[in-house]
């Protein structure tokens, strides 16, 4: 009888404690780092695309949300011909973001993506793409993958050495 | 026998209690999300006030819709009955001097028979919807109100006995000295435990149970049919925190304010603290309830009685 009194004054006391509630549209709530959120795709520091469009996102997104087309530039780097997201399937896991080996894809602590019209949710490769490198500033797939392309000859990456000339090895 | 202003009366404690009843709506979702460290609905209007119009917009718009199953007359007659026996309890309750119905001598008597009435109308909405847990929902009432009714009476005894009268405005006269409540203590707290289950609100809301019966009694009800029940409870929650200040707390009595407003604000206060036993107490188990009124609070209730009628008895030798 006793504890039914005290809970009765404990509640009461609660009158006089601080309110939880984060009153959204104005107030907004903190959103780690790391949060997963909008998906993006990022730059190069030099303003390339960092997609290579090696399709692991599409084959790792549990949901098959992620549709994309690999294609060539004239120089030989490989770029996404269309990359579409369809935000309405998207459960935000994260895995793209882990399977992606160029960083190219990313998530963002940005979930205000209410839209009126479902066909809206679907991001084209212009929504998707920023204009900087995003969680990682410094990283450049194009200068540290071994693979040639325009202006990057093979073995000017770094840390890699010159191609051993094949002839220079005969006896 | 009757108010001075009979028409008055009446009008201004129907618009009162209703809009007292729809208020309440209101008020307890922004007293339990205070309790609960929430803001509750803050967004309609100032304080969120206009969310008791949204809510009636709401429910008046909803579709009337009665079951092909059920015993139709019955199940149309059952919201009415709740909603016009706890209306007619309005009618003895005294607000102020010249503020009442009918100031009947059997005020008391007819609120307890009313409260009665009361049952039927849970009940029989529980057995016209032909479904299991409005069924379930409409037995536990039964057997709930039977048992907490029999006290709910007894606890009253001792207040008449002091008051030597059924006469609620007498009985409000009789406080000048001393409220009821300090004499009658114990009587108070039964009834105030008989009175929340009386209105089947939290912790003793066995009939309806949401955890469990779905809605119990009214499970099948939608629309405004719905909202007769729900502006039934709440009504009935007024109704008890006004006896409770009417037969303890002195009623209008009380210096400097105006008389109305002293019995505003002590209803007010309790109407609060049934939300507060809302907010803080979980429901006891069926046979917890039923034992507990039984072993526990008709003893109590007759120990109460047996003693204020021995010291009444030797006070007026």
């Amino acid at each position: 009888m006793l504890s039914v009194i005290r809970t009765i004054w404990h509640v009461f006391l609660h009158m006089f404690h601080p309110r939880v509630t984060i009153q959204y549209p104005e107030q907004k709530a903190y959103l780690a780092p790391r949060y997963r959120g909008r998906i993006i795709l990022s730059r190069d520091p030099d303003g390339g695309e960092r997609c290579v469009a090696c399709y692991l996102c599409a084959v790792a997104c549990p949901v098959d949300c992620i549709a994309l087309q690999a294609t060539e530039d004239q120089t030989g780097r490989r770029y996404p011909e269309f990359f579409r997201i369809n935000f309405s399937r998207c459960i935000f896991c994260g895995y793209c973001e882990e399977a992606c080996p160029t960083y190219a894809i990313q998530l963002t602590p940005d979930l205000e993506m209410g839209e009126y019209h479902r066909q809206n949710m679907v991001y084209e490769k212009e929504d998707l793409l920023i204009n900087g490198p995003g969680k990682y500033p410094g990283y450049n797939f194009w200068r540290v993958a071994g693979v040639k392309i325009g202006g990057k000859d093979k073995g000017e990456a770094q840390n890699e050495a010159r191609p051993v000339d094949l002839h220079s090895l005969l006896p | 026998m009757t108010s001075p202003h009979p028409i008055a009366s009446i009008v201004g404690i129907l618009i009162v209690a209703l809009s007292l009843a729809a208020g309440l709506i209101w008020l307890e979702r922004r007293l339990l999300a205070l309790w609960q460290d929430r803001y509750g609905p803050n967004r309609v209007g100032p304080f969120g006030l206009l969310q008791v119009l949204a809510d009636m917009i709401k429910i008046f718009f909803k579709e009337d819709w009665i079951p092909p199953f059920a015993d139709k007359p019955v199940f149309v007659l059952a919201p009415a009955v709740i909603v016009a026996t706890v209306l007619l309890s309005f009618a003895v309750v005294p607000v102020a001097p010249g503020i009442i119905i009918a100031d009947l001598n059997v005020g008391l008597l007819f609120v307890l028979a009313m409260s009665s009435l009361g049952v039927y109308s849970v009940v029989l909405a529980g057995w016209s919807s032909d479904n299991k847990y409005a069924l379930l929902g409409a037995m536990r009432a039964a057997a709930q109100m039977l048992s907490y009714e029999v006290f709910m009476g007894l606890s009253l005894m001792g207040v008449v006995l002091l008051a030597g009268s059924f006469n609620l405005t007498r009985i409000v006269e009789a406080q000048r000295g001393l409220w009821f409540v300090i004499p009658q203590f114990l009587g108070f707290v039964l009834f105030l435990i008989a009175g929340v289950a009386e209105t089947r609100r939290l912790p003793f809301d066995l009939p309806e149970a949401e955890s469990e019966l779905i809605a119990g009694f009214h499970s099948e009800y939608s629309g405004m049919k719905f909202g007769m029940f729900f502006v039934g409870e709440y009504l009935g929650v007024i109704l008890i925190s006004a006896l409770i200040t009417v037969l303890f707390f002195g009623g209008w009595l009380g210096p400097v304010l105006p008389p109305i407003v002293w019995f505003l604000l002590k209803t007010f206060v309790f109407i609060s603290f049934f939300i507060l036993l809302r907010a803080s107490l979980p429901r006891p188990r069926f046979d917890q309830l039923m034992g507990w009124g039984w072993k526990v609070m008709l003893p109590l209730a007759l120990v109460n009685l047996l003693i204020t009628g021995a010291v009444a008895l030797a006070w007026s030798k």
